[in-house]
């Protein structure tokens, strides 16, 4: 689409690991190397958990956003602040963006391959969400990615994808669900899926569907 | 299932960090700590108490602090001294992959995938 927007940031910094995770990943090529455990099974096995790794205080994040407009004021202005109030700490100091989907605009994530995703705010991200055919695809045609998760939006909402960097990692602020007026934070956080925060998915309705 | 398995074969020496849907994981390389016995399990490489030996040795060595912090610098440790003792490999060829993922990954421009072939000083030729 032609208000499609796809914002690139240079990637001229470099990839880290820290001592525990060269160890981890020491072991891991060993055991590959020697054939005693297949990677993809390994993936299969983390791919398993991928919700239950880091604090994972997103949905915690929308459900008050929705619920309070001074915080999802905050979160314009100073994601990274407003995200610490809910006392999840920012690892590495990575700064956080939130961008707020509403009726003229979709927001969605991509680059994924190192440390840029926030896995301490959404948890670990899918195994296809690395991969690198998704990050060239969702580059070059959002619309059709995000029609084979089942999101169809319509022509007039403009796509933006956003590319991270390792200082800046963002966060889709889904739009709220309707008939959801009253509920309190908690109830609204069920409602939030990882994929709704990286804009592959919108937050579930009442009834627990794709609203 | 393993998972229920390695649960009830480690909780009476170091209890699994779960909550009540099962394991939970501070950062991801501890779930990839993990995945590896799990998959050491499958392929009929070691058994639950062999295991649960390891991890109890690991962590008397050093003595778990008491909010269970350290447990899955624990849950590595034993990985690699049953690797070790099983012959696997031998503590010199770990440090030195160890080095030579970390230089890999400094190497690595941010986005790209991380692969043992950028570690300038090797380029990847490192015996296992």
């Amino acid at each position: 689409m032609p208000g499609d927007h796809h914002l690139h940031h240079d990637h001229d910094d470099h990839s880290h690991l820290t001592p525990i995770e060269a160890r981890v990943k020491a072991l891991e090529s060993i055991l590959v190397a020697k054939g005693l455990v297949d990677p993809a099974a390994l993936d299969v096995i983390i791919d398993t958990y991928e919700t239950r790794i880091g604090p994972r205080n997103g949905a915690r994040v929308v459900a008050k956003a929705w619920a309070d407009p001074a915080y999802a004021a905050r979160l314009r202005t100073d994601a990274t602040a407003a995200i610490a109030e809910l006392d999840y700490s920012g690892r590495q100091g990575e700064h956080m963006v939130a961008v707020f989907n509403d009726a003229a605009t979709h927001h969605l994530v991509v680059c994924t391959l190192c440390s840029c995703y926030p896995w301490a705010v959404l948890g670990l991200p899918p195994v296809w969400y690395k991969s690198a055919p998704y990050r060239s695809r969702a580059v070059l045609d959002p619309r059709g990615v995000l029609a084979e998760f089942g999101v169809i939006l319509p022509a007039a909402v403009k796509l933006r994808v956003w590319d991270s960097t390792a200082e800046t990692r963002y966060l889709v602020i889904p739009q709220r669900p309707p008939r959801t007026e009253g509920w309190d934070e908690e109830r609204l956080a069920d409602l939030v899926t990882r994929d709704s925060m990286i804009g592959t998915g919108l937050a579930l309705n009442p009834s627990g569907i794709p609203a | 299932m393993s998972q229920r398995d390695l649960i009830d074969a480690v909780a009476a020496v170091a209890p699994l960090p779960c909550d009540a849907a099962g394991p939970v994981f501070a950062e991801p390389w501890q779930a990839q700590a993990f995945a590896m016995v799990i998959a050491l399990h499958r392929q009929g490489l070691l058994t639950w108490p062999e295991w649960a030996q390891a991890l109890s040795q690991a962590i008397k060595t050093h003595g778990m602090a008491d909010d269970g912090s350290g447990y899955y610098e624990f849950w590595l440790e034993a990985l690699e001294h049953l690797a070790i003792a099983k012959g696997i490999s031998t503590h010199q060829r770990i440090d030195d992959l160890a080095a030579a993922w970390a230089r890999a990954a400094e190497a690595t421009p941010h986005g790209k995938p991380i692969t043992l072939d950028n570690d300038p000083v090797t380029g990847g030729a490192i015996a296992v």
